[in-house]
């Protein structure tokens, strides 16, 4: 029926906590409605990808879990998004606490124009005191555990932006899990690369699930089957069917969820 | 009969003879001016230039204390002007991005971007030289700020909008409150094109005259008290080259000489600056 291979063996998904519950949540941008009461649960150490065509509102509901949107005036949720026992969109949630808490990689690479260890030590130094040899030890631990160590050791006060497009984007997922967040979320990490780096970036997917909460938006289906272990597809806002990768690829409820992934539209 | 091809082609060849040659008409004046410029103030050029007072007519002297005097009043006008126009611009880019009071500020400030400078001469008069009774350098520095305000201003919005919104998000994602979103990251992506625009700054001040006349004035003398009239290089140039005396005549060719030199190289530097910033 599908051709795409399913790696999450469905039966292996480690069975645990919920980190990220929401509930009826709706999304506007000014008056137009972009998500429409979405209810959707998060599991700690597993991947979770959303899926859609474009417009569908997955990006935004993954901006939703930070607050991005919040940097913005006229976007305004509605509903509840509660993350250990704490609905992070009540007004009084502080943001870069949450942030903190809530780690972000963006579509496209986003180094600071500045040098590889003054990106990762950027936001290390916002919430912790460090010495310098702690601090180079947490920036060492952060390029190596994103797999880039070896590539830039020898050039760290290099200017970050000299790196290669795949360089950079571990190197921002890097400088994300150098502040030991609890969740990342991952906006279509891997649509600015190059297949190799692609690889490296979804081995480092399936590497960090280990410890941390990932949600990933992706518009590669095959990406989603090969990292995600819990997959949700979103259409016009609403989520349609979620459930375990392979039985959304081999066996979706929903006709619109087979119409997307057999790529008869999006 | 002429084909479409040798036609167009033709006309193409009348349209470039017209625009070489409205270049080279525009291009010969400037010519014509700085050889002029360089010519009559090589003359004049000597050491002494640097080392002794402006002369009463017909003495020897030179150009000291009106170089030390623009020296002084560029700087107080530029140390004023900057981080007033930074923070501003800062205002208008990153906090107040969303707000209409932005819309207004930035009408006025290019309204003020294109204002006269006579009127910011006429205004500090009323403004500090009335109150205070005399005409002083501090005036005169005041009235030069009211002008690098806001070309900052300009520069520092526009470099700061010119920062992608993903790369102040990368920061924000990473628990950065704003005022370090700003300062370590937007700052940091923006500081070439923001120095070039103070250096721009100083190159437009550092010839104005008109402001001047109406705050520091001027001084024959040695002057580094900000609260005395205090001689410039413009000012200096306005009255030298006025005068009937041929020796005063000289010193303003040599004065206007240093003046455009200045501004010259500051342009060099700027962009200089500006190709780097480009670069990265």
């Amino acid at each position: 029926m599908n051709s795409i291979a399913v790696r999450a063996a469905a039966d292996n998904i480690p069975n645990t906590r919920e980190k990220l519950s929401i509930r009826a949540l709706s999304f506007f941008y000014g008056e137009a409605k972009a998500l429409n009461g979405i209810d959707l649960q998060l599991h700690e150490r597993q991947v979770s990808a959303l899926i859609g065509p474009s417009g569908c509102g997955k990006s935004t509901l993954l901006r939703v879990l930070n607050r991005m949107y919040a940097l913005y005036p006229n976007q305004r949720a509605e509903g509840e998004v509660w993350l250990d026992g704490e609905n992070i969109l009540r007004p009084e949630q502080d943001l870069n606490f949450l942030r903190a808490k809530v780690g972000m990689v963006f579509q496209k690479p986003t180094p600071f124009p500045m040098s590889i260890y003054e990106n990762i030590a950027f936001g290390l130094r916002l919430y912790e005191k460090l010495s310098r040899a702690e601090m180079g030890e947490r920036v060492e631990r952060a390029l190596t555990r994103a797999a880039l160590w070896e590539e830039v050791k020898d050039r760290l006060n290099a200017s970050a932006l000299g790196l290669s497009g795949g360089q950079q984007q571990r190197l921002c997922i890097a400088r994300t899990i150098a502040v030991k967040p609890e969740v990342i979320l991952l906006d279509e990490p891997t649509s600015a690369l190059d297949p190799i780096s692609t690889a490296k970036v979804e081995d480092l997917i399936d590497e960090l699930k280990r410890d941390f909460t990932i949600v990933v938006v992706t518009h590669n289906m095959q990406q989603a089957a090969r990292v995600a272990d819990r997959t949700a597809f979103l259409y016009l806002g609403n989520l349609i069917e979620e459930g375990p990768t392979s039985m959304m690829f081999n066996n979706p409820k929903d006709r619109r969820t087979l119409d997307y992934i057999t790529g008869r539209f999006g | 009969m002429m084909s479409r091809y040798s036609r167009r082609l033709l006309r193409s060849r009348v349209w470039l003879t017209f625009s070489v040659g409205a270049a080279a008409f525009g291009l010969l004046w400037l010519v014509l001016i700085l050889s002029t410029l360089v010519w009559n103030g090589l003359a004049g050029l000597s050491f002494s230039v640097f080392t002794e007072m402006t002369p009463p007519p017909g003495g020897a002297g030179g150009l000291l204390n009106p170089i030390i005097g623009s020296l002084i009043i560029t700087a107080l006008a530029v140390a004023i002007g900057t981080p007033v126009g930074i923070l501003a611009g800062t205002y208008m880019a990153e906090y107040g991005r969303f707000d209409r009071i932005t819309y207004a500020i930035r009408f006025i400030n290019d309204i003020l971007l294109s204002a006269p400078s006579i009127i910011v001469g006429l205004f500090v008069y009323e403004i500090l030289v009335v109150p205070m009774g005399h005409f002083s350098g501090f005036a005169g520095a005041v009235a030069l700020a009211v002008i690098v305000i806001p070309v900052v201003v300009r520069t520092t919005e526009d470099m700061l909008l010119l920062v992608p919104n993903q790369m102040r998000e990368a920061a924000s994602a990473l628990g950065a409150p704003q005022w370090f979103v700003i300062s370590r990251v937007a700052y940091r992506a923006a500081q070439a094109g923001i120095i070039t625009g103070v250096l721009l700054a100083v190159a437009r001040i550092s010839g104005e005259t008109a402001p001047l006349l109406f705050t520091a004035l001027n001084n024959q003398f040695w002057s580094i008290n900000l609260n005395t009239p205090m001689p410039s290089l413009p000012v200096v140039i306005f009255q030298f080259a006025l005068s009937p005396y041929e020796d005063w005549q000289r010193l303003a060719w040599t004065g206007a000489l240093l003046i455009t030199a200045a501004v010259l190289s500051l342009s060099v530097l700027a962009r200089t600056l500006a190709s780097k910033g480009g670069e990265r």
